[in-house]
C-alpha cells in the first residue's frame, strides 16, 4: 500500500489530511513538526511526504532540505501545504527540493487529485 | 469523495483558541523596542495556522481577517515594518476580536464582523503608510495567481475563451529536474488526462549507455495536445517546474508565424489570437470520461486516532467545553493498569474455579490476590482521576493580559508572577475557580497594590508584585494569591462592620474573625466603589464559590506589606473526604471540610428558644441544633441528647449543629449524582456506595440549613431563628 507521511503542526489540518488520505486507501503516518517527521522518515519508508511550511522546531522547508540529504528520499515526491500568498516561500520550498505544493485552503478532493499527480 | 469537514471543527476551534492564547502571551512578553524574533515567529505561526484552518474549514470571515494580520506580522518578521506599543495593542485587540468571532462560530452563529472590519482598516492604514502599493494587494487576499504567469500580456487571452483545438508544447527539462521529485513522465501523464497527447522525444542529447546517469534528464519533448482545455490547466501541469525547464506553449491551429512570448524566467508561453466557438466537443467528452473513470478506492472511513499535541504550553480552552485533551501517557498508564487488573482477576478466578477442598494455602493465596486487587483498584482510580486533571496554567494564563490591561487602566505598575503552573487540578474545579481568582486578582490590583508614588513614598519598589502560586498539599491543591500592597486594615473592617450592623457594638473579635468579615455580605472597605471591584459581586461570592467546591479560603495580611489569600481545594469533585455518621440506623456523610468540630452534648448548654427549636451554647456562641430525624422524617422518638453527639458544621458563613447517633470512620467516598440517577433531594448533595454495598447519602449542609427554615443571616453571636 502506498505510504504517506503527513506533517502539520495544526491538529485539525492533520486530522483532515489523515482522514482524507486514509479514506482514499493510503497508509498514513502523521507528525506534528519537522523534527518528528524526520525521525519518522528515517525509521520507515514513505512513497510521499506531505508537509506544512510553518511549524515549530523544524519548519517544512528545513525538513525538505534534510530529507533530500537522505539517500532514501532523494527522489521521493515531497509536496508542501502552503498558502497562496506565500509565493516566495513556494520558491524557497522548491529550491530546498520540494516536488510541488498544494495550495491552502484546499478541500479533500483537491488534495487527492494533487497527490494522484505525483504518485499515479 | 465527499468528506464531512465539520467533524474536524471541534479540533480546529480548540487549537485556534490555543493559538490565540499563544499569540496573546507572546504579545504580552514582547518588548516592542527590542522584539525577540522567536516570539514574533510564534505569533506569526499561530496566526498562520488559524488562517489556514479557517480557510480550509470554510470560516471565511476569520481567514480574511487573519490574512491582514498575518501580512503585517510577516513584514515585521522580515524587518520591513517596525513594531511599536500601538501595534502591539492593535494585535491584542485583534486577538480578542478573533476569539469573539470564533466563539460565535463555535456556537454555530454568524460572527459579528464590525470590530474586525474596524481593526482591518487600522491594519490597512499601517500597511498603506509603509507602502501604498503593497497594501493594495490586501483587498484581494487570495487570488491564486502565479506571479510569473501574467495573462494580461497575452493578447486577448482574458477576453476570449480557450476553447480551441489544443496546444503545442515544447518542453526541455533541466538535467537535474528528477532531484526535486518531478518526473517528466508525470507531467505527460497529466497532460494526457486533459486531451489527446502526441509527444515526440528529442534524443539528440542522449549519451552512450556507458556515460548515462540514471538521475539526469537527457531528453526534451515536442508535444501536441488536442482538445478543448483552458490554458491555465496546461500551465498548471508545469507549475511546479517553473524555472527548471524551458517551456513554450502555443495554440494549435493558430497562425504559424506567432512567435512565443518569452517570459522573464526561462518559461515561455504564447497564445495565438484565435476566434472563439471552435470547441471540439468530442475531445472534451473524452477528457471528462477519463476524469470520472478514475478509480476511487473504497476504503473504510475510519477516523484517525486523535493524537494529542505535545503538552501545550498555554491554553485556556472554552469554559465548560465538553471535551478534554488527554496526554497519551495518561491513557497508556490506564491501559497498563487495566491489563494488571485483568491478570489479577484471572488469578482470582482460577482460585475460585478450583473445586478442591479449601486449604490454608488457598486462603493465603486468596488474601494475596485481594491485596493485589485492592492495589490495582486504587491505582486505577488515581489514573482515571488524572485524566480529568489539567495543569493550572489553563486558569493562570488569562492573568498576564488582565494585569496588563488593569495596570494601564489604574495607572499602577504591577508585575505578575506565576508559579507552579504545572500543578494539576480537576477540569471542573478549574473552571469553577476561575471567577473567584479573577475577583481576587482584581481586588489586589484595585485595593491592594498602591499607586507608584505612594509606593515610592513608603520606600517600596514602584512596581507592585502579584504572585499566583499553586501547589499540592495532601489531597488538596493550594492556590495562593500574594500581593505586596498595602495590606488589609482589620480594624477598619470591624468599624465598617459595626456601622453596617454586621457586628454588635460590644462584640470582641480576634484577628481571624476580623479578617473573616471581609467575606461578610454587604461589606466593602473602599469608600469609592470603583469600576473594577465592588460591582456587587463581593468577597462573599468568592467564598461561596470556593465552598461550593468543598474548599476553603484563608487570609494573611500585614499592613503596609501585603496580603496573601490562600485557597484550598480538593483535587477533584468526584471524590469527597467524608465523615460517616449514623442516625436511626442509616449512614450519612458530612463533607469533612464543612465540619468545624464534633462534641458530646452537655444538656445544660441546650436552650429551647421560643418557636420550637433548640440552640446550643457553644463557648457563648448560640448555634441552632438541627435534627436529621425531623428533617428526613426518620424517627418520631429520637435518642435523647445524652445518648447523642453533636456535629458542628459551617456553610455560607453560618454555623449549625446536627445531632447524630454516632460518629463512624472518616473516609474518601466516590460521589454519585442523585440527580442523574434519581432526582434532586433537598438537603442531600449526592450519594455514595459504601464498602458493604449499602448506599449512603452525602449531606448538603447549606441545603440542610435551608430545610430547617433557618435562612436568616446569622452573624456571630446573634441567636439565630429556631429550627423548624
Amino acid at each position: 500500500m502506498t505510504k504517506i507521511l503527513a506533517v502539520d503542526d495544526s491538529a485539525s489540518m492533520r486530522q483532515m489530511v489523515v482522514f482524507t488520505l486514509q479514506s482514499a486507501g493510503y497508509e498514513v503516518v502523521e507528525a506534528s513538526d519537522g523534527l518528528l517527521a524526520l525521525d519518522a522518515a528515517k525509521s520507515g519508508h514513505f512513497d510521499l511526504v506531505l508537509t506544512d511550511v510553518n511549524m515549530p522546531n523544524m519548519d517544512g522547508i528545513a525538513l525538505v532540505r534534510e530529507l533530500r540529504q537522505l539517500e532514501a528520499y532523494k527522489y521521493t515526491p515531497i509536496l508542501m501545504l502552503t498558502t497562496e500568498t506565500a509565493g516566495d516561500r513556494k520558491m524557497a520550498g522548491r529550491s530546498a527540493g520540494a516536488t510541488g505544493w498544494v495550495v491552502k485552503p484546499f478541500n479533500p478532493d483537491k488534495l487527492l487529485a494533487t497527490i494522484k499527480k505525483v504518485i499515479g | 469523495m465527499s468528506i464531512d469537514l465539520s467533524q474536524f471543527h471541534a479540533v480546529f476551534f480548540e487549537e485556534s483558541f490555543e493559538g490565540l492564547d499563544v499569540m496573546e502571551n507572546a504579545l504580552l512578553e514582547l518588548q516592542p523596542e527590542n522584539p525577540d524574533s522567536e516570539l514574533i515567529n510564534s505569533i506569526f505561526r499561530s496566526a498562520h495556522s488559524i488562517k489556514g484552518g479557517s480557510g480550509t474549514f470554510g470560516f471565511i470571515s476569520i481567514s480574511e481577517f487573519t490574512h491582514i494580520l498575518e501580512t503585517l506580522l510577516d513584514k515585521i518578521r522580515e524587518g520591513e515594518e517596525q513594531l511599536d506599543v500601538d501595534s502591539v495593542e492593535l494585535f491584542l485587540q485583534s486577538v480578542d476580536c478573533m476569539r469573539t468571532m470564533l466563539e460565535a462560530l463555535q456556537a454555530e452563529t454568524e460572527p459579528d464582523t464590525t470590530r474586525a472590519d474596524q481593526l482591518a482598516i487600522m491594519f490597512q492604514s499601517i500597511l498603506t503608510g509603509a507602502s501604498a502599493a503593497e497594501a493594495k494587494g490586501l483587498d484581494v487576499p487570495a487570488t491564486g495567481a502565479s506571479p510569473v504567469i501574467q495573462e494580461s500580456v497575452l493578447p486577448g487571452s482574458d477576453s476570449i475563451p480557450d476553447s480551441l483545438a489544443g496546444f503545442h508544447i515544447e518542453f526541455t527539462p533541466e538535467a537535474d529536474m528528477l532531484k526535486g521529485g518531478n518526473d517528466p513522465v508525470r507531467m505527460m501523464r497529466e497532460l494526457a488526462t486533459l486531451g489527446e497527447l502526441t509527444s515526440t522525444p528529442d534524443t539528440g542529447a542522449l549519451p552512450t549507455l556507458r556515460d548515462m546517469q540514471p538521475d539526469v534528464v537527457y531528453l526534451n519533448w515536442c508535444m501536441d495536445l488536442h482538445g478543448d482545455m483552458p490554458l491555465e490547466d496546461v500551465q498548471e501541469v508545469f507549475e511546479w517546474v517553473e524555472g527548471e525547464c524551458d517551456l513554450s506553449i502555443s495554440r494549435l491551429g493558430g497562425s504559424a508565424d506567432s512567435a512565443p512570448e518569452v517570459m522573464p524566467s526561462n518559461v515561455a508561453e504564447a497564445v495565438d489570437h484565435a476566434p472563439d466557438g471552435t470547441s471540439t466537443a468530442a475531445t472534451k467528452t473524452k477528457a471528462d470520461e477519463q476524469e470520472s473513470a478514475k478509480p476511487i478506492p473504497d476504503a473504510p472511513k475510519t477516523a484517525s486516532p486523535a493524537k494529542p499535541a505535545p503538552a501545550p504550553a498555554a491554553r485556556a480552552g472554552k469554559a465548560e467545553s465538553s471535551s478534554i485533551r488527554v496526554g497519551i501517557d495518561k491513557v497508556d498508564s490506564l491501559i497498563n493498569l487495566v491489563g494488571e487488573l485483568v491478570i489479577t482477576q484471572s488469578m482470582l478466578g482460577q482460585m475460585g474455579g478450583s473445586g478442591e477442598v479449601i486449604t490454608d494455602d488457598h486462603i493465603g493465596n486468596l488474601r494475596e490476590g485481594l491485596v493485589q486487587l485492592e492495589q490495582n483498584t486504587r491505582e486505577l482510580q488515581d489514573s482515571v482521576m488524572r485524566i480529568r486533571m489539567l495543569p493550572i496554567s489553563f486558569a493562570f494564563n488569562r492573568f498576564p493580559r488582565m494585569v496588563r490591561d488593569l495596570s494601564l487602566q489604574l495607572g499602577k505598575k504591577v508585575r505578575l508572577e506565576l508559579r507552579g503552573e504545572q500543578t494539576e487540578l480537576d477540569k471542573t474545579v478549574m473552571e469553577k475557580i476561575n471567577d473567584p481568582l479573577v475577583h481576587l486578582v482584581r481586588n489586589a490590583m484595585d485595593h491592594g497594590i498602591e499607586s507608584p508614588n505612594v509606593r515610592a513614598d513608603q520606600g517600596k519598589d514602584e512596581t507592585g508584585t502579584i504572585v499566583l502560586n499553586a501547589f499540592h498539599q495532601g489531597g488538596n491543591i493550594i492556590i495562593e494569591m500574594i500581593d505586596d500592597g498595602g495590606g488589609i486594615d482589620a480594624d477598619k473592617l470591624v468599624a465598617k462592620a459595626r456601622a453596617n450592623g454586621i457586628v454588635g457594638d460590644n462584640e470582641q473579635l480576634n484577628q481571624e474573625q476580623k479578617l473573616d468579615l471581609l467575606f461578610a455580605p454587604g461589606l466593602s472597605t473602599v469608600e469609592q466603589v470603583s469600576d473594577l471591584s465592588g460591582r456587587g459581586v463581593g468577597m462573599d461570592v468568592v467564598r461561596r464559590n470556593i465552598q461550593e467546591l468543598n474548599g476553603s479560603v484563608d487570609i494573611d495580611t500585614e499592613l503596609g506589606k501585603g496580603t496573601t489569600f490562600r485557597i484550598r481545594l480538593p483535587l477533584t469533585l468526584a471524590i469527597l473526604d467524608g465523615q460517616l455518621v449514623t442516625v436511626a440506623g442509616q449512614t450519612y456523610i458530612f463533607p469533612l471540610m464543612s465540619i468545624s468540630e464534633s462534641l458530646q452534648i452537655d444538656e445544660k448548654l441546650v436552650n429551647n428558644v421560643a418557636g420550637g427549636g433548640d440552640v446550643y451554647n457553644l463557648r457563648d456562641e448560640y448555634i441552632p441544633i438541627l435534627s436529621l430525624d425531623s428533617i428526613f422524617g426518620l424517627r418520631t422518638e429520637p435518642l435523647s441528647y445524652d445518648q447523642s453527639l453533636l456535629v458542628v458544621v459551617e456553610a455560607e458563613g453560618m454555623k449549625v449543629s446536627v445531632v447524630v447517633d454516632d460518629l463512624m470512620a472518616q473516609q474518601q467516598v466516590v460521589i454519585k449524582s442523585l440527580e442523574d440517577n434519581y432526582t434532586r433531594v433537598p438537603g442531600v448533595s449526592g450519594a455514595t456506595i459504601l464498602g458493604d454495598g449499602t448506599v449512603a447519602m452525602i449531606l448538603d449542609v447549606a441545603g440542610l440549613i435551608g430545610l430547617a427554615g433557618n435562612q436568616k443571616t446569622m452573624a456571630a453571636g446573634e441567636i439565630a431563628g429556631s429550627a423548624a
